[in-house]
């Protein structure tokens, strides 16, 4: 991987990453890939993917409504609010 | 060579059980903003997601009402980006694995003529809340209620061609979820929305760069957009212009599709395994029980309404658009014992009309099958004219009581004794010489005159057919 693919995926995930960091994580990554390579050596014809390390199934809960409204508990957590709404950063997409 | 579209179109449907997907806060629609977002819908840490049995049975319900591969084992993924309405930051989705894989819906067009539309795949996923864009002082304000709600994407092949086909299979796979009791189909409350891929290629060529639609939220709309779309494609290519490959926004006013270009970046969402939930496994029992309650399935409907009534495709296709007004239909069928395609005539032509004009569904009709079946039967036993009968409908649709009240009230009985017709038909030839005059003198138009004034005489409740003879005859002994 390239530092500019690294800088794009930093990017994605809203990571400021300076350019003396990345460098070092795009040797780290590369490493973790040269290592991933090294497992896709092993033939694993005939085994099924593995979705989750658990050899469990998903539970199913009943469609029911037990929560209350705690509307003002978690705005308090927010840094702006009005009107029962959180508020952010004006983000219109144009129309 | 001339141009072809191809479409595919992605519904969301917004899956009708009372707590959200992973959470078991409320589902409700149009509540106060955020007092249906618990600490799961708002991403808060140490929180985890709990499936929710009745998404599942929805989702395998629809798979069997389309014919489609229900997958044993399906899991969910993370479908990663960032917006304010969705507060963990990914969307759980369903990626490779999703729990309905191929199927097929056969759609029909008003003359009965009837295509199969492949579906690609269904899977479940979560919505995201709401941003509010009104001014909060240059901020934008998030409604989190919707988020978490249950959705089944819905994806289908690229088999359609035109803007009207896109709109027959939207307006099939609409009357499908609500026969299957799963979605409301409210789409001004975003219960069903789509969004449209478009592209255009030459005959014989292959598939051009394809467009996607968002922002149609109605059938009228959606029809328009892709419309403008093909269009704009077509005329893009033949100034010498590429498509790219890009998201548009319909604009309702403009009637106009516009570049979101802001999306173009993001486009990259990083799916991977949701760590979360575990995998999917549903058993063949699971599924055998739910087919068994399965309904009866519009298109089933539809062939059934035309062998078993005689109905035109056109009727049939219109009846079954709504379980609840093929289910009048037959009702009214039954009660009446008279003619199915009469019967039909009034639901589609009179209380059609008169439900669009109070907005009411015919749920809510004032007019109960029993009322309708009752004023069918007088018309079948030439109690009533059709003519009367149209008054009497509308005094029954203001509450003025069933038929046959209406009709003894009113003084409305056809008047079939032919003396007492014969009479009045008499005193209206003795009182027109003029015109009785130019009849005879070869003006045979005025006999419609007769006929209209002996209907006014008895006030629109004679016979016209028996008009008709009586005035021959006598019209006719006058010559002689």
């Amino acid at each position: 991987m390239k530092v500019d693919e690294i800088k794009k995926i930093a990017f994605l995930a809203r990571l400021d990453v300076n350019d003396r960091e990345l460098l070092s994580l795009t040797n780290d990554v590369n490493n973790i890939l040269n290592f991933i390579n090294k497992m896709n050596e092993v033939d694993t014809h005939g085994i099924a993917p593995l979705a989750h390390p658990l050899e469990i199934n998903q539970r199913l809960r009943n469609d029911e409504v037990t929560e209350t409204n705690q509307r003002e508990l978690f705005l308090k957590n927010a840094p702006a609010q009005e009107a029962g709404l959180f508020l952010v950063p004006k983000v219109i997409e144009e129309v | 060579m001339t141009w072809e579209a191809v479409i595919g179109l992605e519904v969301h449907a917004q899956l009708k059980t009372k707590s959200k997907i992973f959470s078991e806060s409320a589902t409700q629609y149009g509540a106060e903003p955020n007092t249906q977002a618990n600490a799961i819908d708002l991403g808060l840490p140490g929180v985890l997601p709990v499936l929710n049995k009745e998404v599942v049975k929805m989702a395998v319900k629809f798979g069997l009402a389309v014919n489609a591969n229900i997958n044993l084992k399906s899991i969910f993924a993370r479908k990663n980006y960032f917006y304010p309405d969705l507060p963990k930051g990914y969307q759980i989705t369903q990626f490779e694995l999703p729990i309905v894989g191929k199927g097929i819906l056969a759609v029909a067009d008003p003359e009965g003529n009837v295509k199969k539309i492949g579906i690609t795949r269904a899977h479940l996923e979560e919505d995201a809340g709401k941003s509010l864009h009104e001014d909060f002082h240059g901020m934008t304000g998030i409604d989190l209620n919707r988020a978490g709600t249950p959705l089944l994407e819905i994806v289908s092949e690229p088999d359609l061609r035109t803007a009207k086909e896109a709109v027959l299979y939207l307006k099939a796979l609409h009357a499908l979820v609500r026969y299957l009791d799963i979605c409301d189909g409210n789409m001004q409350e975003g219960s069903f929305r789509c969004d449209a891929n478009v592209s255009v290629h030459k005959i014989g060529e292959p598939f051009g760069t394809r467009v996607e639609i968002k922002n149609l939220n109605s059938f009228r709309f959606i029809e328009r957009a892709i419309d403008y779309e093909i269009q704009r494609q077509i005329e893009e290519i033949e100034h010498g212009n590429k498509i790219v490959q890009e998201t548009r926004l319909y604009n309702a006013n403009t009637h106009k599709t516009k570049s979101m270009r802001s999306k173009e970046e993001a486009n990259d969402y990083r799916y991977f395994p949701e760590p979360d939930l575990l995998p999917l496994v549903i058993d063949k029992a699971f599924i055998e029980t739910i087919a068994e309650k399965l309904p009866e399935l519009p298109e089933a409907k539809r062939q059934r309404f035309i062998s078993q009534y005689g109905l035109s495709a056109y009727d049939a296709g219109n009846l079954i658009s709504s379980q609840s007004l093929a289910d009048y239909f037959e009702q009214t069928v039954k009660l009446s014992a008279t003619d199915p395609k009469i019967t039909a005539n009034w639901i589609m032509g009179e209380l059609s009309a008169a439900l669009n004009k109070h907005d009411l569904t015919i749920e809510h009709s004032p007019v109960t099958t029993t009322m309708l079946a009752g004023l069918l039967k007088r018309i079948h036993d030439h109690t009533i004219s059709g003519k009367i009968a149209k008054s009497v409908f509308e005094a029954m649709w203001a509450g003025e009581g069933d038929a046959d009240t209406i009709i003894s009230k009113q003084g409305l009985k056809q008047v079939t004794d032919s003396s007492a017709l014969e009479k009045i038909v008499a005193e209206i030839i003795a009182n027109s010489p003029e015109q009785l005059a130019d009849y005879l003198a070869g003006k045979e138009r005025l006999f419609s005159y007769f006929v209209g004034q002996t209907m006014k005489a008895t006030k629109g409740q004679a016979n016209p057919q028996q008009v008709n003879e009586i005035l021959k005859q006598q019209l006719k002994r006058v010559t002689h």
